[in-house]
């Protein structure tokens, strides 16, 4: 599966950073194995540790098996002026996981990310491609008990 | 070549060529502007910030380790400013440091220890902040230990750049970086050759070797043991320095002596085996050229090569020299030959290898090495651990009295000798395979073109009866990879190889730059102790190998001949193909002679 991703794009290095979106968004753990990355650097001749350096070094990529359903908490200093440590410690009683882990039905990871470009509704989160801002504690348990119904 | 520009160093008035930078400007002159990630061998990776110094019309300080010089430019490496800024960076990278300095392995080598003590740094001015990380004991050969890395990066580079090899990266960023093997598998889990280039250039005791050094002496202290004991040609040249002696003394009979004082009970030498090797790979390559072969022959006495051969040129394997290096092939004479000679219980025999490499560690252990029927080395102490030792048994070095080694397994010639110098081996063996071939005797035995320490060299040698012998030199894994590609690549095209014959060394310089090297092993000093070992080769009454009476008693006694069955048996092995992911056996590629 890794092999056919990667031969939707040239064998250049600039293409790096496409293949990893595109083999950790096809992976039903939105996750990037060590499987995966043996398979890129073949392809583009670029050593297995230095994917390894790009894909730590970028918050977005992710190293170890993720849930469903990706919450990034904004950790920038607009966001945390408005509150955002609250709507942290929330997240983790009802999740019941700390940052970078994962909720034992698998549904949820629970991680943090530099600013989002929406400051003017902090505090923020994504989860998955969707954004929700002005956050407080009562709402942030309400959007995360509609996911959970959902699927 | 670059123009000329007008500097002012601290008021020092400097004409130096346009592209140095600051801090390159500044050594040449022999001003010192404090620094900790900078190396004089390596390109900066500006990481530390030490190195700040104030230009004028500048309003901010600049990294003098990756600003170039330029006309006109007026620096100032030491203000209050600077002062006050540089003992702030120590105070915050010592309180994030594991500080236990008198049980560090870089105690007094430490170049922050150094810095902080140079700057007068209070290691309590900021409270201790670490979050303790495990350290990576996977390794047979290099120890790290994430509580002691400043992240200056050089391992990185040496790693990356210096030797291709790509076990060590960068990950993550800010609080949370640091310096591992991919997807942090730990070193014996990633293409790591164990070269140990890394723990030369680590300014602190964040990579080490691993100790044996408890488990020889336990041997030495057991009644029941025979503990025999080799040093590599490469240990001989470079003990003094840490006795105060000049950079590149030949100390062999100081070295004989220390070793019988510590309490080996046999006494040999690793350039015995050289020798010896010299005999068994020249006769590989004779064999080769007299068959018209269009593969080359190249050499296999560095194990950190041989490892990068498994892992990246596996498809080569078959032109690489069966012979086992002059280490192993000791290992399994020391409980064959020399057992059987003085009749001592092979079982009862412990052999320890003093080595200036720590990718020998791993050659040790390789389960193949074993045709003795036990592990055919037991213990390999590198030159650092065996520095501790001699200190550890409170042996004053630069006085004691001279000694000769056991008699036997000792005896060189000057091609033995040389086999620690980049070239050295090629050297060695063109001095024999020219009598193998010719039957006559090489006049002029110094092959200047495989000298010195150019990345890679090249000779051509005639040897009447065959022709033109075209050989290659290639030290640092780097190198390596280049010579390769141009064998690999010229076989591919027309089917043959650029070269005869290639000699290779994983580490730059050859062994005399070896990963277990003392501390401030820069390559000027390895240049230094090379010439040392030439020195020593031009004073020698024997310098051909095959000269060596004691190899010669040994075929006559013991061998047979060279690549006789029994030799073919005791002294060459075979090699692997390894995952570049992990750096395990996949499949054996080319197998053993019976
Ligand atoms: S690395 Fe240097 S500063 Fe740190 S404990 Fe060792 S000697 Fe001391
Ligand atoms: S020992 Fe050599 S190959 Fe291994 S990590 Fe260090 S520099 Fe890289
Ligand atoms: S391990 Fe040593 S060489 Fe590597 S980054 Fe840390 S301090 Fe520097
Ligand atoms: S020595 Fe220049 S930044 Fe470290």
């Amino acid at each position: 599966m890794y092999k056919e991703i990667c031969a939707k794009y040239a064998p250049t290095k600039d293409n790096l950073i496409y293949i990893l979106h595109d083999i950790q968004d096809s992976h039903p753990q939105h996750y990037l194995s060590a499987e995966a990355v043996t398979t890129i650097s073949d392809y583009l001749k670029v050593p297995e540790n230095h994917i390894y350096g790009v894909i730590t070094f970028y918050s977005m990529y992710s190293t170890s098996p993720r849930g469903k359903n990706i919450i990034r908490l904004c950790e920038s200093p607009p966001c945390y002026i408005k509150g955002s440590d609250n709507i942290l410690r929330k997240l983790k009683t009802i999740l019941g996981v700390e940052v970078g882990q994962t909720t034992k039905d698998e549904k949820f990871t629970l991680e943090l990310c530099a600013c989002l470009g929406v400051c003017g509704n902090a505090p923020v989160m994504m989860i998955n491609d969707d954004v929700y801002g002005d956050l407080s504690e009562e709402k942030v348990e309400e959007i995360i008990d509609k996911i959970r119904g959902r699927n | 070549m670059a123009k000329n520009v007008n500097v002012w160093i601290d008021g020092h008035h400097l004409e130096v060529p346009e592209d140095l930078t600051i801090i390159e400007a500044a050594d040449k002159h022999g001003i010192y502007v404090p620094r900790l990630c900078y190396h004089p061998d390596l390109p900066p990776t500006a990481n530390c910030g030490v190195c700040v110094v104030e230009l004028s019309g500048s309003p901010v300080p600049k990294r003098a380790c990756c600003t170039p010089v330029a006309e006109g430019m007026k620096v100032t490496t030491n203000s209050k400013n600077l002062r006050a800024y540089r003992k702030t960076l120590i105070e915050m990278i010592l309180s994030n440091h594991e500080v236990v300095c008198p049980s560090c392995t870089a105690n007094n080598k430490c170049e922050l220890q150094t810095l902080a003590n140079n700057l007068g740094v209070d290691p309590d001015a900021l409270p201790n902040i670490l979050v303790k990380k495990e350290t990576d004991y996977s390794s047979p050969s290099v120890i790290r230990d994430p509580n002691k890395c400043i992240a200056c990066g050089r391992c990185i580079t040496v790693c990356n750049d210096v030797q291709t090899v790509y076990a060590l990266t960068n990950s993550d960023r800010g609080i949370g970086a640091e310096v591992t093997t991919a997807f942090g598998m730990g070193m014996a889990q990633s293409p790591c050759v164990n070269c140990g280039q890394c723990t030369v250039y680590c300014p602190t005791g964040a990579l080490r070797e691993r100790n044996e050094l408890d488990d020889v002496w336990d041997a030495i202290l057991d009644p029941e043991k025979h503990v025999i004991v080799q040093e590599a040609p490469s240990i001989r040249v470079s003990l003094g320095e840490e006795f105060g002696m000049p950079l590149g003394s030949v100390t062999a009979k100081k070295m004989y002596a220390a070793l019988r004082k510590i309490g080996f009970d046999s006494v040999m030498d690793t350039n015995f085996t050289a020798d010896l090797t010299i005999m068994e790979e020249g006769t590989e390559c004779v064999a080769k050229l007299k068959a018209g072969e269009k593969r080359p022959l190249i050499t296999s006495c560095s194990p950190g090569w041989i490892k990068f051969m498994e892992t990246y040129y596996p498809d080569l394997a078959d032109c690489v020299s069966t012979a086992k290096s002059p280490m192993s092939m000791f290992g399994v004479l020391s409980k064959t030959y020399y057992a059987q000679e003085h009749g001592i219980d092979p079982e009862k025999i412990v052999s320890v290898a003093i080595m200036p490499c720590t990718a020998k560690k791993f050659e040790a252990r390789r389960p193949e090495l074993s045709d003795s029927g036990f592990q055919d080395t037991d213990y390999v102490l590198t030159t650092r651990e065996f520095l501790r030792m001699i200190k550890e048994a409170g042996i004053d070095f630069a006085n004691i009295a001279e000694e000769e080694p056991d008699e036997g397994m000792s005896f060189y010639s000057g091609a033995g000798t040389i086999f620690g110098a980049t070239g050295g081996v090629m050297e060695a063996a063109i001095r024999s395979a020219y009598t193998l071939v010719t039957g006559e005797e090489l006049e002029n035995v110094e092959i200047l073109g495989v000298r010195g320490l150019e990345g890679v060299k090249e000779a051509s040698v005639n040897v009447p009866g065959f022709g033109d012998l075209k050989v290659a030199v290639a030290h640092g894994l780097g190198n390596a990879r280049k010579v390769m590609d141009r064998v690999r690549e010229g076989l591919k095209t027309n089917g043959e190889s650029p070269w005869h014959f290639i000699e290779i060394m994983a580490c730059p310089g050859g062994c005399v730059g070896g990963g277990g090297q003392p501390y401030g092993n820069d390559i000027a000093s390895r240049a230094r102790r090379g010439l040392a070992l030439y020195e020593e080769d031009r004073s020698l009454p024997v310098r051909k190998s095959h000269q060596n009476p004691e190899v010669q008693k040994i075929y006559e006694r013991f061998l047979g001949a060279p690549n006789s069955p029994l030799a073919q048996k005791l002294l060459h092995t075979y090699y692997f193909r390894r995952s570049i992911s992990n750096g395990q056996v996949v499949e054996e590629v080319t197998h053993k002679h019976h």
